[in-house]
Parts: C-alpha cells; sequence; structure tokens
C-alpha cells in the first residue's frame, strides 16, 4: 500500500510523504494550474478552507473568482456545477458534508446524472462533486453517513474514493479531466492520515482496482477507510499463516470486476468489507457480481461486513460498534475460513 | 435597507394596445421575427396535439397555447449566444430560441432525428450549441442550473446572459429560493423569467404562493417587475432593461410575466378548476392577436407580410411532421449508449 515507510536513500521525491487533505488539495491545485477553467465552488471553501482544510490557502492564490465561497444551499452548489459545466467551465463542486446531498439529490440525481442522456448525447457535464463521508468522529448521525450506494445506482455518475493520499491525488486529477459528473467520496476519518505523494505529475484512473496487499487464502473487497481496516486484520491472521489479499476497489462504479473476479479466483474466498449500513449496500452489488461470475470458483460463500442497521450514534463506545472495526474484519475471513482451518 | 425596485415597465401598458412606444423602436425585421416565433409556436402545438389525438406520440405534452408572448418577448430581447433554462411546459421557450421545429416534432415522435434521439422526448428537448440548456421535467429545477450558467459566464467573462425560465408552480420550490438567493449573493447576469399561467395543474398560483412572486425580488435586493405577459412589447422591454443590466454586471432580475395557458395542463385534463367565462376571457387577451392589431393600427407590416409568414410555417410544419413520421425508430442497441461520454 502506499502509506510507506520512508526510504532511506532515496531522494525527497521518493520519500514525500503527506496528508491525504494535502494530497487533495495538490490535485486541485495542479488542475487549475493546468486548466484555467477548473474552478472550485462550495461553503466555506475559501476564507475558511474548507471544513476538512482541503481548500486552504487556494483562495489566496487564485482568488475569489477561481475559489467561490457559498451561502448554504446545497441544490444550488450542486445546480452552480451544472449549469458552470454545460456552458464551458469545469467545476469542482463541494458538499461539506456527504449527508447534506440529500438537499441537492434532485439537481444530482434528475439534473447532472441525466442531461447527457436525456439530451441525446450532445451534453457535456465536465464535473466533479467532492463530498467527504464516513463514521468515527463523533459527529453523529446526520455528518457521518455513508450514502455512496445513493449514486452509484445512478446511471450518468461515477463514483470513487480513496485509501491513501497517493491514490486521493491522481482519482481527483483523473476525476476533474473527466467530462462526465464524478463523485469522489473522501472519508473524513483518513484525511490526517500521511502517506507517500511523489512529486510531479501522475494521475491514478477511474475504473481501475488497486490490490494493496497480495495474499492466498481470502480475498477482501473493501474501499476507502475500511481498506485499513483490512490490511490490519490481514496483517494479524498472517502470523497466523493465513494469507489475506487486500482489494482496494477505488471506483465504485465503473467498478472494476476483472480484478475482483481475478482475486477472488486465487483465493476461492471472498469478505466485502465496506462502512455503509450492510443492508442494501454497494457490497450487495460486488458480492452478487462474484457470485454470478464466478460462482464455480467459491469455496465459501462471500461475506459482507458493513455498519449496522440504525443511523450512526453519538456516543463514542456505539459509534465505534456500529460500523466495522478490525476485529470484525478478522473475525469474518475466519468465518470464510472455517471449515479449512 | 433593499427596496422593491421596479424595472419599470409596471403599468406602463395603459390599454390592450399600447405598446408605449416599443412597437416604434422594433424593425420591421425584428417585428416579423416575433410574429413568426409566436405562430411557429402556436402551429407546432396545434399539429402536436393533433398528432396525439391521432395517437402518433406518446407520454406528456404541455401546451405553451397563449404564453407565446413571454418565450417570444424574452428571447427576442436575448443575443444568440445567451443562455436558457426551460421548463416542462418548454416548446414555446425552444422555438423561441431558435431551435428547428423538424426536429422537436422528430423528438416528440421518439425518433433518432429527433434533437434528443428520441431519448428525451417534449420535457427535454436542450439544444447547447444555440443556448437552450434544456427543458425540464422537474418543476424548478432549472432555476439553480441557469444560476451556475450564470456564474459560469461571471468567471469566464463571456458577456453572455441566462434567462431562467419557470412557472408559478416553481415558486413553493426551494430550487427557486437557492437559486435566485446565490444569483443576487453573487450578483450574476441572470433572468428569472416567473411564467405565471395561474395554474400548477390545478392549484391556483395564488394559493401556491403565498404573495405574489414578484415581491420576492425585495427579498432578494434585486429589480422585480409584474407584467402582462399576454403583451409582447411590454414583455420585450421588460426583458431587454433586466438583460442589458445583466450584461452590464449589475446582477440579476426578477420578472413576473401574468399570462395564461389555453389548454389544460396536458393533454390530459381534469377541466374541473376554472370555468368557461375565465377561459374565454383569456383568450379575449389572446398575446397573438393582440400583437396583429397593434402592428396594424401602427401600420407598419402589411397583410401579405403576415401571409407570407403564416405560409412558410404551414410548410415548415407540414414538413416538420413528414420528417418525423418518415424518420427511424431508434434502434435498442443505443439503450445504454451517451449516459457517459466514452
Amino acid at each position: 500500500m502506499a502509506v510507506t515507510t520512508p526510504q532511506a536513500s532515496a531522494s525527497e521525491t521518493a520519500t514525500r510523504e503527506i496528508f491525504m487533505s494535502e494530497a487533495l488539495r495538490e490535485a486541485i491545485d495542479e488542475e487549475m494550474t493546468r486548466d484555467p477553467t477548473v474552478f472550485v465552488v462550495g461553503e466555506e471553501v475559501g476564507v475558511w478552507g474548507g471544513a476538512y482544510a482541503v481548500t486552504q490557502g487556494l483562495l489566496e492564490k487564485w482568488g475569489p473568482d477561481r475559489i467561490v465561497d457559498t451561502p448554504i444551499a446545497e441544490a444550488a452548489i450542486a445546480g452552480l456545477g451544472i449549469g458552470a459545466a454545460l456552458t464551458g467551465s469545469r467545476p469542482v463542486a463541494e458538499f461539506m458534508y456527504s449527508d447534506f446531498m440529500g438537499i441537492a439529490m434532485d439537481q444530482i440525481v434528475n439534473q447532472a446524472a441525466k442531461n447527457r442522456y436525456m439530451f441525446g448525447g450532445k451534453a457535456k457535464l465536465p464535473l466533479t462533486y467532492r463530498a467527504p463521508f464516513g463514521a468515527g468522529t463523533g459527529n453523529a448521525a446526520q455528518h457521518t453517513q455513508s450514502l455512496e450506494a445513493w449514486f452509484v445506482h445512478v446511471p450518468g455518475l461515477k463514483v470513487i474514493t480513496a485509501s491513501t493520499p497517493y491514490d486521493a491525488k491522481g482519482l481527483l486529477k483523473s476525476a476533474i479531466r473527466e467530462d462526465n459528473v464524478v463523485i469522489m467520496f473522501e472519508h473524513k476519518a483518513i484525511y490526517a492520515m500521511r502517506g507517500h505523494v511523489p512529486e510531479g505529475e501522475y494521475l491514478v484512473p477511474i475504473g481501475v482496482a488497486d490490490v494493496k496487499r497480495e495474499g492466498d487464502d481470502v480475498s477482501v473487497i473493501t474501499y476507502a477507510r475500511q481498506t485499513h481496516h483490512a490490511l490490519e486484520a490481514a496483517e494479524q491472521l498472517a502470523a497466523e499463516g493465513i494469507s489475506v489479499e487486500v482489494v482496494d476497489i477505488r471506483s465504485l462504479y465503473p467498478l472494476d470486476t476483472d480484478t475482483i473476479l481475478r482475486s477472488v479466483r486465487k483465493t476461492h474466498r471472498a469478505v466485502v468489507l465496506y462502512e455503509a449500513v450492510r443492508f442494501g449496500g454497494f457490497g450487495a452489488e460486488i458480492a452478487s457480481q462474484i457470485q454470478e461470475l464466478a460462482f464455480d470458483d467459491l469455496d465459501a460463500p462471500v461475506l459482507r461486513v458493513g455498519a449496522a442497521h440504525a443511523p450512526v450514534p453519538f456516543s463514542e463506545p456505539l459509534e465505534q460498534a456500529s460500523f466495522p472495526d478490525t476485529a470484525q474484519v478478522v473475525e469474518a475471513i475466519r468465518q470464510s475460513l472455517q471449515g479449512l482451518y | 435597507m433593499a427596496e422593491q425596485q421596479p424595472v419599470s415597465t409596471n403599468g406602463r401598458a395603459g390599454g390592450d394596445d399600447a405598446s408605449n412606444g416599443v412597437l416604434e423602436q422594433l424593425t420591421d425585421d425584428q417585428l416579423r421575427w416575433i410574429y413568426q416565433i409566436m405562430r411557429r409556436i402556436r402551429r407546432f402545438e396545434e399539429t402536436a396535439e393533433e398528432a396525439f389525438r391521432a395517437a402518433k406520440m406518446r407520454g406528456a405534452l404541455h401546451f405553451y397555447i397563449g404564453e407565446e408572448a413571454t418565450a417570444t418577448g424574452v428571447c427576442a430581447a436575448l443575443d444568440d449566444g445567451d443562455f436558457i433554462t426551460s421548463t416542462h411546459r418548454g416548446h414555446g421557450h425552444c422555438i423561441a430560441k431558435g431551435a428547428r421545429m423538424d426536429k422537436m416534432m422528430a423528438e416528440l415522435f421518439g425518433r433518432t432525428t429527433g434533437y434528443c434521439g428520441g431519448k428525451g422526448g417534449s420535457m427535454h428537448i436542450a439544444d447547447i450549441e444555440l443556448g437552450n440548456l434544456g427543458a425540464n421535467g422537474i418543476v424548478g429545477a432549472g432555476i439553480p442550473i441557469a444560476t451556475g450558467a450564470a456564474l459560469g459566464s461571471k468567471l469566464r467573462k463571456d458577456g453572455k446572459v441566462t434567462v431562467a425560465f419557470f412557472g408559478d408552480g416553481a415558486g413553493p420550490t426551494g430550487a427557486f429560493h437557492e437559486g435566485v438567493n446565490v444569483a443576487a449573493t453573487m450578483n450574476l447576469p441572470a433572468v428569472f423569467v416567473c411564467e405565471n399561467n395561474q395554474y400548477g395543474m390545478a392549484t391556483h398560483a395564488d394559493f401556491a404562493n403565498a404573495a405574489p412572486i414578484h415581491n420576492r425580488g425585495a427579498a432578494y435586493g434585486i429589480p422585480s417587475a409584474s407584467i402582462d405577459g399576454n403583451d409582447i412589447f411590454e414583455v420585450y422591454a421588460t426583458a431587454k432593461e433586466a438583460i442589458d443590466r445583466a450584461r452590464r454586471g449589475e446582477g440579476p432580475t426578477l420578472i413576473e410575466s401574468r399570462t395564461y395557458r389555453h389548454k389544460g395542463h396536458t393533454v390530459l385534463d381534469q377541466k374541473n378548476y376554472r370555468t368557461r367565462e375565465e377561459i374565454a376571457e383569456w383568450v379575449s387577451r389572446d398575446p397573438i392577436e393582440r400583437f396583429v392589431k397593434a402592428v396594424n393600427e401602427a401600420e407598419r407590416l402589411d397583410e401579405d407580410d403576415f401571409q407570407a409568414i403564416d405560409g412558410q410555417i404551414e410548410l415548415d410544419i407540414e414538413h416538420a411532421v413528414a420528417f418525423a413520421e418518415a424518420s427511424p425508430w431508434p434502434t435498442v442497441d443505443v439503450i445504454e449508449r451517451d449516459v457517459y461520454v466514452e
């Protein structure tokens, strides 16, 4: 994985570690330099620097015509992106929390996602929506949801999410260059994670999964922060001689089914791990694809690990228990292996 | 304190036929254009209704007949490169922004040659190149998009203005408030044109909106006007003032254009929410007839002009229907095409 230990002998470029929030900021800044039609719009993206500091310093650098603060108006933010994208700009519109996208749902689902299709392919929307998501921050039920499945269900949207600063930067740069509507979900709990990000230009393609750890016995298919729980679980189980492969899908739509199937065909067992409510979550799509396309390769049922069927609670012991942690992942892997060990 | 600043044509039209000098400012070509557009809208819809009743098309048709002066007067004041967002009742806006009737008719017929290749239908006709950012099946939803187009113009400094057309039915929506408020706070080059045709389906505008929509200009600190939407000259003059103002960088304007749909909400209509007398009274204020009367009284265009335009429209309509009927249906292999830019 890209959260590396520094290499003693390498150059500054090879060893540079930055926060995920910085990596995202670099992506935006570089794309704004590259393309004068790119601009940022959202609540508190300017003077405040973004609720999670992603756009910090960009107002000072680019001015209010490129870093546009809005009132609290999520439907308008979504619509500003659409109208500007349709007419020749390349907006990066931020929702302060993905939970607030409910207010903008018509603009995202009925407008942004469908314009190109409804207009017979004659509209182009080079539009990126960014939205922090995920639990573990003590912000309770209306600021901690994982609602990615809502958007994956809407044709016309691409949905991506990163587990490392490296992927975050490369994916966001790809998103900004897309002529499609891309929603990038950014997990709040890993904005402050440091990781290796080289200086200079690189892209992470949308629609390509990344095997973050190779293994032979079980595949854990996951994304965003849960990737780290999967890696911790893999590390723990390695001590017992259990070899876990961790696949970070990075892109929910389009989904890199090939990489998932390649992994499952090797290990014959799959645990699908995600932080959203387990029931009806995106993991169900992954599990379904695995059983449809690799049924004969499976030695065990595909398991899903997800969050409790409840809003995210506030109190710390409740919140922490409401979504998957490393211990739950270890347990699910053991369950998948039952009968083998 | 922000006062409502009327853009001024309130009460300008003293009587039905008074254009208060606006007519005199328009060239013969402009008058011909106005007549042609209003007649095209009407004939297009009359023809579409016939086709619908003959089961040649399906879905929903929302008729603009009776409201032609609003789209025509506003678009007459726009430049070619300017943008509009439209509504589910959008045929008039499309035609006034320069759309071809054959491609529109083909779209209504669901054929490949239609504006959207048959994927959109009546409620989703768009022509981005003409600046028509799309009709819209969601009431009020075009308003934030128009605000976005206006923001884009401000940032790109392209000198363009965006008009958001919407109905009285959009007045109560959150999208109206968010879109207009943001445009006002950012001083964007947008004009918000409410076509108050009195009813959202069967719900009267006065029931749906706690106070007249044009009153809200004061709340947003932007100029507003309430105009006779069946008086093309008042519509044009008011829109021109608002559009010029937006283009000068002085921010948005809210215009409430009072008008009436002669037809029902769609081809299917409950017909139980308004009286024959009310309809007859509005039909007597038909915007096209009033225009013709005013032009005749001013001794501007002559009968040959009107006949020539009407004759050409009939040919265009005939062609549009023939074109639509002769055009191929889409093949099913295109179902998943055009969802994304590949």
